[in-house]
This record gives C-alpha cells, sequence and structure tokens, in this order.
C-alpha cells in the first residue's frame, strides 16, 4: 500500500508538471462539445429549395408562402420551368424542387385529386429523408387547413395517429450527441493517456529502473492505473457540468449509479491502455493500435447511427466494443432517466470485461524476461 | 560462513538466444566489500549477465545466487537487496531532485520518516543541498550520474550494479564519481561495475576480462598485468582481445 501510494504520488506530480496535459484535460472536452454539438448535426436547417409555380393561383402561393416561413427551407426563387429548376438541383444550388401543377387550385377547390411533386437531391440519403419528411408534413398541415368544412362528401373512416415523442420532446440533437461524446472524451483519458504515460517510461528507460526494484506488478499497475481512473472520473464530472451550463442536458437518472457504472467502464477503458502499452515500444505505435480502434469503435458505437441498423455482424463485434455498453447506458441514465436495473446488465458485463482485460495486461507486463 | 561472503557466486552461468551464446559458462564470485570490474568489448556479453544477476532476465543453465537468493526463483528477494544505474540514464528528469530521492525510496520500502533526513544528510555531503528543488533535466550528466548512483545506493543495498555509469563525462567528473564508489564500498556496499575506461579497471580490487560471451581471465590487476606480462590493464585487454580474434580467424 505505501509503495502504491509513493508511485501514485509521483504519477501526479509529474501528469500535473507536464504544460500540455492540463489544456488536454480541460480544453479538448469543451472545444469538442462545442464543435461536435453545433457541426456533427443532423438536424436539418436551410434547405435550399426551388418553387416552379405552374398554377399561378392565390393558394399556390400560400403553399409557397408555408415553406419559406418554415425555418427549415430557405427558398432560393421561384422557377419557370421545370428544366430550370432541374438545373439548379444539378449545379447543387438546389437541394429540393416543389413543382405545383397548373391545376392545382381548381383541384383543391372541387375536392378532386390532385398532387404536388417532390424532387428531392438524395446524395446524402439521411438528409433526403429528413427533406421529405418535412415536406410532408408542410404539405399535409396546409391539406388539412384547405379541406372544405363540413364536406360530407368524404365520409371516409378517419384515424388520426397522434404522436408524442419521449424522453427528447424537442427532437433537440444536442441533447443526443453530448452524452456519446462525453463517453468518448472519458474513453480517451482512460486508454490513451494510460497507454502513453507507460510507453513514455519505456521509451525514456525509467521502466528498466522500476522492474530492478522490488515493486510487484500489482503495485505498479494499480500506481500507474489510479491517477488516470481519477482523471478520467473528474473528466466526466467536469463535461458534465460544461453540458448542464452550456446546453442544459437533462439529468434524469442517479448520478450516483452514472458515476458508479462509469468507475467499471473505466476498468475496460485502462485495461485496454494498459495491454495497449505491453504491446507497443514507442508512443507513435500506441497512437496508431488506439486511432485504429478509437475510430472503429465510435463509428460502430451507436453514437452517430442507432447500432439497432447495424447488420448482425456489427452487433457481434460491439460485444467486445466498451463504447457500445456506454453510450446505450450513459443515454439511458442521463435521458430517459433509467435506473441500477435497467442498466445492470451491461454493467456486469463491463465488469467481467475489465476483469479479463485488466487481467491480460497484468499477465502480458513483464518484469523479468 | 563461506558463503555469506560471496555475494555473488556464478557457476557455468549460461544464456542463449537462440543459436547465439550471449554468456558461455561464466563462473566467478564476488565477495562482500569489493569492488568487481566487468570488462568486456561491446557485444561481448556484459549487459545481459547484468541483467541476469538483477532478476530482469533468467539464465538458459547455471547455478547462479546474489546475496543469497537463487536467479532462477527469486528474483523478487534479489531486487530487495541490490541496487542498480544503467548505462540509460534512470532518473526523472521531469521530477526534482528531492522527488526522485523520495519516489526511489518509497518504492523500496524505506518509511517516510527515514526518508528526508537521510536524503538531507546524503546531498549534504554531495555538497548539492541547495539542489534538492531543482528539476533533473536542469542538470549537468555529471551530477545526473553522482545522483543516479546515490539513489541506486539509498536503500543501502548489499550490491550495487553500475552499468557503465560514467560513459560520456569528463575525467575530473569520472574521478570525483568514483570517489563516491570507494565511499560506498568503505561503508560495505559490494560495486559490480562495467566500464570502457581502462584507467578505470585499475581503481578495482578484482576484474574480469570478457571476450565473445566468455570470461577470459579474472583478479586484481596488478596480479593480471603481470600475468599477462602487460604495462596496463589497456594492454591486458588488448591481448586478449587480439588473442581471441587470432583463434578465430587462424592466418
Amino acid at each position: 500500500m505505501h509503495r502504491i501510494l509513493f508511485i501514485i504520488q509521483k504519477e501526479f506530480i509529474q501528469i500535473f508538471r507536464d504544460r500540455t496535459m492540463l489544456p488536454i484535460i480541460f480544453l479538448v472536452p469543451l472545444i469538442q462539445m462545442i464543435i461536435l454539438v453545433y457541426a456533427a448535426t443532423l438536424e436539418m436547417k436551410s434547405i435550399d429549395m426551388v418553387i416552379v409555380d405552374q398554377d399561378h393561383s392565390p393558394l399556390s402561393r400560400e403553399l409557397r408562402g408555408k415553406f419559406e416561413g418554415s425555418p427549415f427551407f430557405r427558398l432560393r426563387g421561384v422557377a419557370e420551368s421545370m428544366a430550370l429548376a432541374e438545373r439548379e438541383l444539378h449545379s447543387d444550388r438546389a437541394d429540393i424542387i416543389l413543382n405545383i401543377p397548373a391545376d392545382f387550385e381548381e383541384a383543391m377547390v372541387r375536392n378532386e385529386s390532385s398532387g404536388v411533386q417532390l424532387l428531392i437531391s438524395a446524395i446524402n440519403a439521411t438528409a433526403a429523408g429528413l427533406t421529405q419528411a418535412y415536406s410532408r408534413r408542410i404539405i399535409m398541415a396546409f391539406i388539412q387547413e384547405h379541406m372544405p368544412q363540413g364536406s360530407e362528401t368524404v365520409a371516409l373512416p378517419h384515424i388520426s395517429v397522434e404522436s408524442s415523442f419521449w424522453y427528447n420532446p424537442e427532437l433537440d440533437y444536442k441533447i443526443y450527441m453530448l452524452p456519446g461524446i462525453l463517453v468518448i472524451l472519458v474513453t480517451i483519458i482512460g486508454a490513451f493517456l494510460t497507454a502513453l504515460n507507460i510507453v513514455r517510461e519505456k521509451e525514456k528507460g525509467t521502466i528498466e529502473q522500476i522492474n530492478v526494484t522490488p515493486v510487484r506488478k500489482y503495485q505498479f499497475i494499480t500506481g500507474k492505473l489510479v491517477p488516470f481512473w481519477i482523471i478520467a472520473m473528474l473528466e466526466l464530472a467536469f463535461g458534465l457540468s460544461l453540458g448542464r451550463l452550456l446546453f442544459q442536458i437533462p439529468v434524469e437518472g442517479s448520478l450516483w449509479v452514472l458515476f458508479g457504472f462509469t468507475a467499471v467502464y473505466l476498468l475496460v477503458a485502462l485495461g485496454i491502455g494498459l495491454l495497449i502499452s505491453t504491446m507497443a515500444g514507442t508512443q507513435q505505435q500506441v497512437m496508431f493500435i488506439i486511432f485504429f480502434f478509437m475510430l472503429t469503435f465510435i463509428l460502430m458505437s451507436g453514437i452517430f447511427t442507432p447500432v439497432e441498423s447495424m447488420p448482425d455482424w456489427a452487433h457481434a463485434v460491439n460485444i467486445i466494443n466498451p463504447f457500445a455498453y456506454f453510450m446505450r447506458v450513459i443515454r439511458m441514465l442521463l435521458l430517459k432517466g433509467s435506473g441500477f436495473w435497467e442498466i445492470s446488465k451491461e454493467f456486469f458485463s463491463l465488469l467481467v470485461y475489465g476483469s479479463i482485460m485488466l487481467g491480460l495486461a497484468v499477465w502480458r507486463y513483464q518484469k523479468t524476461t | 560462513m563461506d558463503s555469506i561472503e560471496q555475494v555473488i557466486r556464478a557457476r557455468d552461468l549460461t544464456k542463449r538466444f537462440d543459436s547465439f551464446t550471449a554468456n558461455d559458462r561464466l563462473s566467478f564470485d564476488v565477495y562482500r566489500g569489493e569492488i568487481f570490474g566487468f570488462l568486456g568489448a561491446n557485444g561481448a556479453g556484459k549487459t545481459t549477465a547484468i541483467r541476469i544477476l538483477c532478476g530482469l532476465s533468467k539464465p538458459t543453465s547455471g547455478e547462479v545466487s546474489v546475496a543469497g537468493y537463487d536467479v532462477y526463483h527469486q528474483t523478487e528477494q534479489i531486487k530487495e537487496h541490490i541496487g542498480y544505474m544503467s548505462q540509460r540514464f534512470s532518473l526523472y528528469e521531469d521530477l526534482t531532485v528531492g522527488e526522485n530521492f523520495r519516489f526511489y525510496a518509497g518504492i523500496y520500502g524505506l518509511p517516510v520518516r527515514t526518508i528526508r533526513p537521510r536524503m538531507d544528510e546524503m546531498l549534504r555531503s554531495l555538497g548539492i543541498g541547495h539542489l534538492k528543488g531543482q528539476l533533473i533535466a536542469s542538470l549537468p550528466l555529471g551530477w545526473k550520474q553522482k545522483l543516479a548512483f546515490s539513489v541506486a545506493v539509498f536503500h543501502k543495498p548489499s550490491i550495487v550494479f553500475l552499468d557503465e555509469p560514467t560513459g560520456g563525462v569528463d575525467p575530473i567528473t569520472r574521478r570525483q564519481f568514483w570517489e563516491l564508489i570507494y565511499e560506498a564500498a568503505r561503508g560495505g556496499i559490494t560495486v559490480f561495475v562495467t566500464t570502457h575506461y581502462m584507467d578505470e579497471a585499475e581503481y578495482c580490487d578484482r576484474v574480469s576480462i570478457m571476450v565473445d560471451g566468455r570470461i577470459e581471465t579474472i583478479g586484481p590487476p596488478a596480479f593480471l598485468k603481470e600475468k599477462h606480462q602487460a604495462a596496463s590493464m589497456e594492454q591486458v585487454f588488448l591481448k586478449l582481445a587480439r588473442k581471441r580474434q587470432n583463434e578465430r580467424e587462424p592466418q
């Protein structure tokens, strides 16, 4: 115990003496949050639109007005013909064309079937889907308004579907992204800094000096891991406070459960960092190995796209993807307010996972060759 | 009682890496309180042997004990009783002098209350009490080496291994460094030192000379000079090295 404390003390002195460490710990979360939350948004704003109005009626102008008034659309112009409008779409000056046919008003008044046409650039499939959904919503609302009042002629059974969004009622993308970014931050601190720190001792040769001392493997490893475990926990607290201050991120569940879960999650992150440090000889190698795993695991974790829509093999890979567990759990805890029992499966899975990783790392770390 | 006086006892120590034999049946004893010079050209197998004696590596065969402990099974006990200073500089550059002492003393299990007075006394005797708060990175190489040595003997080991401790410093600093070695030896610490400098070999009580993984000769410097009819240790060394070379490539 005595020896471990000396190692922990030394690590903290070195971490805080390094001038690049404090910015990494405090500035990186701030920048990542602001950039990722605002830039990596899937919400569509200012979709460029061209309208072809062949009807020139009060009703068609009203429909145009609906789109102009929407925050999602930006009207680039009204084209005289479809050919001209298509050119706009082709040259990327427009994302969507709304084509209002010549008999639009007449058909509406007579309650006959009519239609408007939407042409959407689908280079980005997700964006196209959203554009379509937004436009449909505006058009449907417009038609509802102009349904002939009390027209007995349409006595069709009317089913209205009313949906309400839970846990993120405004469908605010920030609320969805932020917990994911916290996961990445905590993992980087845990795995990356641990691996770099140990490999730096290898590069400098000081690890050789440690290996001739009577320090036991478990003492050395505990002394190395505890500081980064503490810093990563503080990082979560710091990131969460920032999220609350800047973006009013909700904290529906218990913070105790969140921090308890993070404590176990970090065993996996630190274990991975330690394992990588036993395989790598230089800091460059650490960077390459971690970069590869981070990129793959982050993309597969469900931070941007739902895990449910991934193929079966991706689900299988996600069994060893620590990000996937934490991504799901942190959203459940922060947004849904889940309790410990709802996340206990992930909790115990990570506990087993962490023990395996740490066990492997300790076994691989050799004082004697 | 005999075995207690032998701090290191090696019989047929052999270390093979695949087909390459780095140490070929080394047999020697090192006695308590002596300064033992472990000489040899680059690649002769000195570092391999030192690593085995320090418990960093296991021999392929042979019977070896250090401070009374077996190098196969009791490496952790060996580590309790040795100090080590390598040619790769081993203090933390980003820690101060005092922090380095405290850290190493701490992981050797010295109680906190003994660390501070012993450190102050050691720094005072080195005449650098005022440098306690300085970062190692800011000190000249000569001082770093003296401090690394002081750290290596701080926990009062029964033997200290020095692997080319004086590389790259001027003769005056080397001389000062050897004063520290003598002082440690007077205090009962056995010193096991490798060096490239043949003038340093003269300062040792006994030396062994390794050529191509084997110990060619062993004894006090005066005895070796007489035996090999040489004026200096440098000549002894060159004669042995040439002899081996001639054996290998008969003209």
